[in-house]
């Protein structure tokens, strides 16, 4: 009898291609997403060595971070943006790969652009060099970050070295509560295991809470694995998972599709598979979650108040909480809903999606943005933007005082042109608080897209059950 | 990639837990199309007034630690991104070795691939470290990856764990694509049985 293998054992094993004496093992790799801002030195790399792409089809290319998010028919103004999206069409031409570029109807943000077009599949493995690739994980795909150099070296060989990472499982029983989203259980799952709590794992998210979400909110949850330490998120392909994938362009066709489910249908855990760490807690202890710090595990409810870094007994973490507090301009003991913002940013390839520009506009609808409030609202890709100007959302945004933009990473780490001045406080979809991420001097509170809207709408933030 | 084999610098203490990628170079600075030149603009935040003058309370600006290439830092050292602008703009300015109680997984990835060798060591022994680099001038540890020592300024020893594959290739400055590609015929075999086990 074989032995019983977790998800991340099923896929880690089926794509070795060769394994070293120490245990490091050359992978294949199925995907590889690339975009301008971490690929120039890798192509440049190739170009010096001589080298070609060995699969050209298993790379996609999209331009994101550093395209600007209004009127695209205008020169963008920043020459350095400009030359690493025109190098990415020149890179993209020269070593013939397929890209969406800032123009294309299917540009986006690279893990909103994959899953959509169906490039993202159970089963396989898919890099970016972007930390955020383990959204992918939301289809039972083992998908990480990479840097720069393993950028080329997947462009080389379609392979990758690794160390095979450990096995941790997260299980939240049970539904969630009304009025709690994804983003409230991921943030929620980070405030337990801190934000290094994954480092060298693998984490496989189960449980009522995970299973029960749409495509969407399971990719919400997996895009901020890499929040907790850990490279790798995955849940495992269901009915849910087929829905989705079923007819996209780069799904299997017809005849090729039914096998492919039966495949994918036997991508889950085995009963009895070993987890070196195990993480569980209840879907009915999660409230709505804000972030009062400079980490993703300085979480809180949104019904709570500032910590006092004097209740804590570690002297580097009270250390790492004070500056984070200073920095923050907030004081210890503050309740979180006093705190007021000006600034909301809905977007990023943690909240950019069709359903979470729905939630927003759930909250926006027949409600004004507060007077100082700045409010934008990014679609994940020119295809959600496009359908939510069919459903009509961009009528609703616009009405009640929020800018609807182009697609892209925008004010997630303030690349373009969209970006905090110091000092000033958004509440903010994205996934990191750190310092400086949206821009110089800039003061992040991580929510959710409902969240987000009613801030913005009350301009402070609240619970979105508090708005009248 | 450069070669790593011994070093003997100063120390710089940065005792800072989860330090993030952005604080190393924040993404206003990945605008580069080329490898160099992220020197300048390494810990930006943490380093430079608003104005760009030197913050003089940071510990590379301090004159004792303005030519350290080796860094002693706290827990989760470089969090957050994937982006390798971290380890180019921390070689690019010369820190070649970086101690931490424990390390971002991508990021530790990315900094053996440039030739910086990151070690990674117990709370306690970070601890003395810290100490002992607080001492300004007088910091110089010694870091030989052959030997996998760290010897201290009192003349102590510390010993650390390496991966063996990672050490060869520092030691040697050895680029894993070409390694990879003289493994060409297994990775065609597995093309092959991917394609008829999986057509789609």
């Amino acid at each position: 009898m074989s032995e019983a293998k977790t998800l991340y054992d099923k896929l880690w094993d089926s794509h070795i291609v060769d394994q070293q004496d120490d245990g490091t093992c050359l992978i294949y790799i199925d995907r590889h997403l690339v975009h301008e801002v971490t690929s120039p030195q890798a192509f440049e790399g190739m170009r010096n060595d001589g080298r070609s792409v060995r699969r050209p089809e298993l790379t996609l290319a999209v331009a994101d971070h550093n395209v600007p998010t209004t009127d695209r028919s205008i020169r963008i103004e920043d020459d350095e943006s400009r030359i690493q999206i025109e190098a990415l069409e020149k890179n993209c031409a020269d070593f013939g790969l397929e890209l969406y570029s800032m123009n294309d109807i299917r540009q986006g943000i690279c893990h909103v652009v994959g899953p959509e077009q169906g490039f993202t599949l159970p089963g396989t493995t898919l890099v970016c060099g972007d930390s955020h690739t383990a959204t992918h994980g939301a289809f039972g795909s083992m998908s990480f970050g990479i840097g720069t150099s393993e950028v080329e070296h997947v462009l080389a060989t379609q392979t990758l070295l690794l160390t095979k990472c450990r096995n941790m499982r997260v299980t939240v029983n049970g539904a969630l509560p009304a009025g709690v989203t994804a983003k409230d259980l991921i943030l929620a799952v980070i405030g337990k295991i801190g934000t290094a709590g994954g480092t060298g794992a693998a984490i496989e998210f189960c449980g009522e809470a995970f299973t029960s979400l749409s495509m969407e909110g399971r990719m919400t949850v997996c895009n901020m694995t890499i929040e907790g330490g850990a490279r790798v998120g995955l849940i495992a392909p269901d009915e849910t998972t087929f829905e989705f994938l079923k007819g996209r362009p780069k799904s299997p066709k017809a005849g090729a599709w039914e096998a492919a489910v039966e495949f994918w249908k036997t991508l889950k855990t085995d009963d009895g598979a070993v987890f070196e760490e195990e993480v569980v807690m209840e879907a009915s202890d999660i409230k709505p979650q804000v972030t009062w710090g400079t980490s993703p595990e300085d979480v809180t409810t949104i019904d709570g108040n500032v910590p006092n870094p004097a209740d804590e007994p570690d002297e580097n973490r009270r250390n790492k909480m004070e500056r984070s507090l200073e920095y923050m301009g907030l004081d210890a003991g503050m309740a979180m809903k006093d705190i007021k913002i000006n600034t909301t940013f809905i977007g990023s390839c943690t909240n950019s999606r069709l359903e979470d520009m729905r939630a927003a506009a759930e909250v926006a609808k027949g409600r004004k943005v507060a007077d100082g409030v700045q409010a934008l609202v990014v679609p994940g890709s020119g295809l959600i933007k496009e359908q939510a100007e069919q459903e009509g959302l961009d009528k609703i945004f616009i009405e009640a005082g929020f800018e609807w933009r182009e697609a892209g990473c925008s004010m997630c780490l303030a690349m373009n042109a969209d970006k905090l001045k110091p000092g000033e406080r958004a509440a903010s979809t994205s996934n990191r608080n750190f310092e400086g991420r949206q821009g110089p001097g800039g003061r992040t509170h991580l929510v959710s897209p409902a969240m987000a809207a009613a801030a913005a709408i009350a301009g402070h933030l609240t619970d979105v059950n508090d708005l009248d | 990639m450069e070669k790593f084999d011994k070093l003997t610098s100063v120390a710089a203490p940065l005792p800072l837990i989860n330090v993030d990628t952005d604080m190393i170079i924040p993404a206003r600075f990945l605008k580069t199309i080329k490898r160099t030149g992220l020197g300048s603009d390494l810990f930006s935040t943490l380093r430079f007034n608003e104005d760009g003058s030197d913050r003089e309370d940071f510990v590379l600006n301090k004159p004792a630690y303005k030519d350290a290439e080796i860094l002693v830092a706290g827990d989760n050292f470089g969090c957050g991104s994937s982006r390798e602008h971290a380890p180019w703009a921390l070689m690019d300015y010369g820190i070649k070795c970086v101690i931490a109680p424990s390390f971002a997984d991508i990021f530790f990835n990315n900094s053996s691939k440039n030739g910086m060798l990151l070690i990674k060591l117990p709370q306690e022994q970070v601890d003395k470290l810290m100490q002992d680099a607080d001492q300004g001038a007088n910091s110089t540890f010694t870091v030989d990856l052959e030997a996998q020592e760290i010897t201290g300024p009192d003349g102590e020893v510390i010993k650390f764990e390496v991966d063996a594959f990672k050490k060869h290739c520092l030691l040697n400055g050895l680029d894993d694509i070409g390694l990879t590609m003289q493994k060409d015929q297994k990775i065609n075999d597995y093309e092959e049985r991917q394609k008829a086990a999986q057509p789609w």
